[in-house]
């Protein structure tokens, strides 16, 4: 963004140098404040911060989604929603949550704190980070805008041939869909290359592999697995789109084409999808526990290879979400086992959260109950997981609800109630302020219990027999006694109003912790990884100079030494070790510049699919916009040359970044 | 995807691979493209003897010319080479010359895709004709586009280098460039090979 000249003897003189011209069409962006300084950064931190606040606007809209949904259940012959509302509404939501929600919240969590983590002071590309983002935020707005332009798509999440066929889906919708998720899906692949290469080439000297913090390994493994199943995705949203807006028959089973296709290319995508959503949650609670447990990871290399094992298993189990289609006895037989198999490297990592904490000095912050709290969860939706790798009962469960309250066990107990943890264990770090504990417990309590009472029964509905995407149940079908589908469906519904209330607790508490929290001190969990090893927030440059890691935990071993006995005993301050990296201080660090072009070029894109629905001459005028962005992006350099900064850099030792 | 340089005008920065990002990144990417063509073929391959009322494979494919785009295709992977190692000796005047031939070679083969599909659609095999028409222009059709992506690389190439204001190593740009051209060739010997040679 600037080079921050430091000077070595005050820690508090600095300034900032901005560079004034570009060698591309326009002037470079110079604001370093204001809006401006938002729209044009390349800053990993700052845009760490836009995604998660886009993925938390989502977060609202697809659960007033869910909200609806459950209103509409609540009663018998519900109202509130007609039979084609219902399916934009259930098709939505999901797609919200998935792609709108958990993806990009942990790829802002990725964002800001992979560089910390692993002592660097920027991604790789700092300017495909931003393109990422706003690729990502305008695909989703484009996914929405169907709402208002004739419907949202309403062919489920999975979107089925034939259901997703103009005969059934008249509407845009679908065309909104599968254009907004290519656009998303552009941005998680240039976000996977780019935190790939930084992960593997940024690292700060010392840090080996096997002392990379937890958090960063696991996202690792997500991002190659977006790497490899992005594409398989995008190839089946190209054939549905020559489908629907071209007229090929790629999925249309009365021109001879086999509807198994789009299923078998939707679930390679899927099912790693599923360990993309929950594995940066997994990372997030192995940084958790340890913190409040006093103790180290147990077994770091057991969690570091069995979440590996996750993701190269994870490609081998799609067609365990097909079992009832027809696929013959030995495809049944193959998968079935493999879905079994990757219950094993799962269950590792729980057994290694468990002796993590077992003996330790436990302190139960918010992050720690929320971290606690996925592991029961997502041994439960771990649980009913395996049930469904015997293929007999799982052709039983298919479409009914027992499936809805399994991966919500998984998702929402596990992906979100990570997040969650992520979020209070976190928040001091990003903003500086401690979000507020007490709000916090009642945050935490209610949303457990909303959710065990929102998606517990659904097994109890789904063993029953009640269908998913059923939009209406009659008193008269309702049966009998403890199995009285209505009853467990108005109870679920009242959970998800206990649920609500817990969420809007969490916005509460960022509303009251903005205004007059609590001011974080340096190190306010006593934490072990190198994030915390800078100010809260953290310097536009990270680090005043890039640590040496000789451990893993590196933080934690400048804190603490053992003694005669053999315990780890404190030895210096978070602030004496920071001092020590202050007194070590790069002289100028010149970090990369802030560029129109990424939103330009994301800009296109959008207007390039408004296009393919509407009128071909749009898509060319939104090309030309890619092209011209492309353009003014290759003749800029990422970072401005020393004599383009005004004043002029004079002195020879100058860190570059990025 | 060119230009972020890490090591820019001021020398080469450390890596914890050695690589430089830029290149690693590359790799990345054409490792994803592998499961998108990937993607693209099996749905060929699925598909291929699904012609309906339309033409059958060996109605209209023609070996003999489609073998000449081919083999002009992979002579454009050697004057590639040569442009990268032209580059890597910091001759400008053979890079920019060999970074014009493949262009104009892929040009070529582009130019051949597009005959061929107009014959194709002159006896009768359009894109909705029949499944086997729809997943042949989808498959061949990327790769086309992936080719024509690769010549506006290499065109554009030229034209900054010779303004010379290209940021970062001008030899890794063009070496850049090459990995893809390499892989996009790669590529089409598979398809070549799998939708030409082999009777479905």
């Amino acid at each position: 963004m600037a080079i921050i000249e430091r000077s070595i003897t005050t820690t508090e003189a600095f300034s900032v140098a901005t560079p004034s011209t570009s060698l591309g069409a326009l002037k470079r962006p110079v604001s370093s404040t204001g809006w401006k300084s938002w729209l044009f950064t390349v800053d990993h931190k700052k845009l760490g911060i836009m995604y998660s606040a886009a993925a938390l606007f989502f977060f609202i809209v697809g659960g007033l989604e869910a909200v609806l949904i459950r209103l509409q259940l609540a009663a018998p012959n519900g109202k509130v929603l007609n039979a084609d509302l219902y399916n934009q509404m259930f098709t939505m939501h999901a797609t919200t949550m998935v792609f709108l929600f958990v993806m990009p919240m942990a790829a802002g969590l990725a964002n800001y704190f992979i560089p910390l983590q692993i002592g660097a002071r920027d991604v790789a590309f700092p300017r495909m980070n931003a393109f990422s983002f706003w690729a990502f935020l305008f695909g989703g707005i484009f996914l929405n805008l169907a709402w208002f332009l004739g419907g949202a798509a309403d062919g489920g999440w999975f979107m089925y041939a034939p259901n997703s066929g103009p005969i059934f889906s008249p509407s845009h919708g679908i065309d909104f869909w599968a254009l907004g998720l290519q656009i998303t899906g552009i941005a998680s692949l240039v976000g996977a290359v780019n935190l790939i290469t930084t992960v593997l080439n940024m690292r700060a000297p010392g840090m080996s592999l096997m002392r990379m913090p937890i958090f960063t390994w696991m996202q690792l493994v997500v991002q190659f697995l977006l790497l490899f199943a992005v594409p398989v995705i995008t190839v089946a949203l190209f054939l549905l789109s020559f489908q629907r807006n071209f007229g090929a028959t790629f999925f249309d089973v009365a021109a001879g084409a086999d509807p198994l296709l789009w299923q078998h290319l939707f679930w390679i995508f899927g099912h790693p999808e599923v360990y993309i959503l929950i594995l940066p949650s997994f990372g997030i609670i192995s940084e958790v526990l340890p913190v409040f447990s006093r103790k180290p990871l147990f077994g770091y290399p057991f969690v570091v290879f069995s979440g590996a094992a996750i993701g190269f298993v994870g490609w081998g189990v799609w067609a365990h979400h097909m079992f009832a289609s027809g696929l013959g006895p030995v495809s049944v037989a193959v998968f079935s086992i493999s879905t079994m198999a990757i219950a094993v490297p799962t269950g590792v990592k729980i057994v290694n959260w468990t002796m993590t904490i077992w003996g330790g000095k436990l302190q139960f912050t918010v992050a720690m109950k929320f971290a606690v709290g996925l592991i029961v969860l997502f041994t439960i939706g771990g649980l009913s997981g395996v049930t469904h790798s015997i293929a007999p009962s799982d052709t039983q469960q298919t479409d009914t609800y027992y499936i809805v309250a399994h991966f919500h066990y998984v998702l929402f107990g596990g992906a979100i109630f990570g997040l969650f943890s992520g979020f209070y264990y976190w928040w001091p770090k990003v903003f500086g302020k401690l979000l507020n504990e007490k709000l916090g417990t009642w945050n935490f309590w209610l949303m457990l219990i909303g959710m065990n009472m929102t998606f517990g029964p659904m097994h109890i509905l789904g063993l029953q027999g009640q269908p998913r995407r059923m939009y209406q149940w009659t008193e008269a079908r309702a049966g009998e006694g403890f199995f009285n589908l209505g009853f467990w469906n108005t109870f679920a519904s009242i959970g998800s109003l206990v649920l609500t209330i817990g969420v809007l607790l969490f916005l509460i508490n960022i509303v009251i912790t903005a205004r007059n929290g609590k001011v974080a001190p340096l190190d306010p969990w006593d934490a072990r990884s190198l994030e915390w090893m800078t100010t809260n927030p953290p310097k536009e440059h990270n680090f005043d100079s890039i640590p040496t890691v000789s451990h893993l935990d590196e933080f934690f071993h400048r804190k603490y030494e053992e003694d005669a006995n053999g315990q780890m005993v404190k030895v210096k301050s978070a602030e004496q070790v920071m001092k020590e990296l202050e007194d070590n201080a790069d002289a100028h660090i010149h970090m990369p510049s802030p560029s129109y072009w990424p939103i330009v070029i994301a800009a296109g894109l959008p207007v390039i699919a408004f296009g393919v629905i509407y009128s071909i001459p749009i898509a060319i005028f939104g090309g030309v916009i890619v092209l011209f962005g492309s353009y003014g992006w290759a003749i800029e350099p990422s970072t401005a040359p020393d004599d383009d900064f005004d004043p002029p850099v004079t002195t020879k030792d100058v860190v570059h970044v990025g | 995807m060119t230009a972020d340089s890490h090591a820019d005008s001021h020398g080469t920065a450390h890596t914890t691979t050695g690589l430089s990002n830029n290149k690693l990144g590359m790799w990345l990417f054409l490792g994803s493209e592998c499961l998108l063509f990937g993607g693209l073929i099996s749905t060929y391959m699925l598909y291929r003897g699904r012609v309906g009322e339309g033409p059958r494979p060996s109605q209209v494919f023609d070996i003999p010319f489609t073998s000449v785009s081919s083999f002009v295709l992979l002579m454009s992977s050697l004057t590639m080479v040569l442009a990268v190692s032209a580059a890597h000796k910091g001759d400008d005047r053979n890079t920019h010359l060999w970074v014009a031939i493949t262009a104009l070679l892929g040009a070529t083969f582009v130019g051949g895709q597009v005959y061929e599909f107009t014959a194709f659609y002159n006896e009768g095999m359009g894109f909705t004709t029949s499944l086997f028409s729809s997943s042949f222009y989808v498959l061949t059709g990327f790769h086309g586009v992936h080719v024509t992506v690769g010549i506006i690389m290499l065109m554009s190439t030229v034209g900054i280098l010779k303004r010379s204001k290209v940021p970062g190593s001008k030899a890794e740009t063009v070496e850049m460039i090459g990995l893809y051209w390499h892989f996009v060739d790669v590529v089409w010997i598979i398809i070549f090979t799998l939708i030409y040679l082999i009777p479905a």
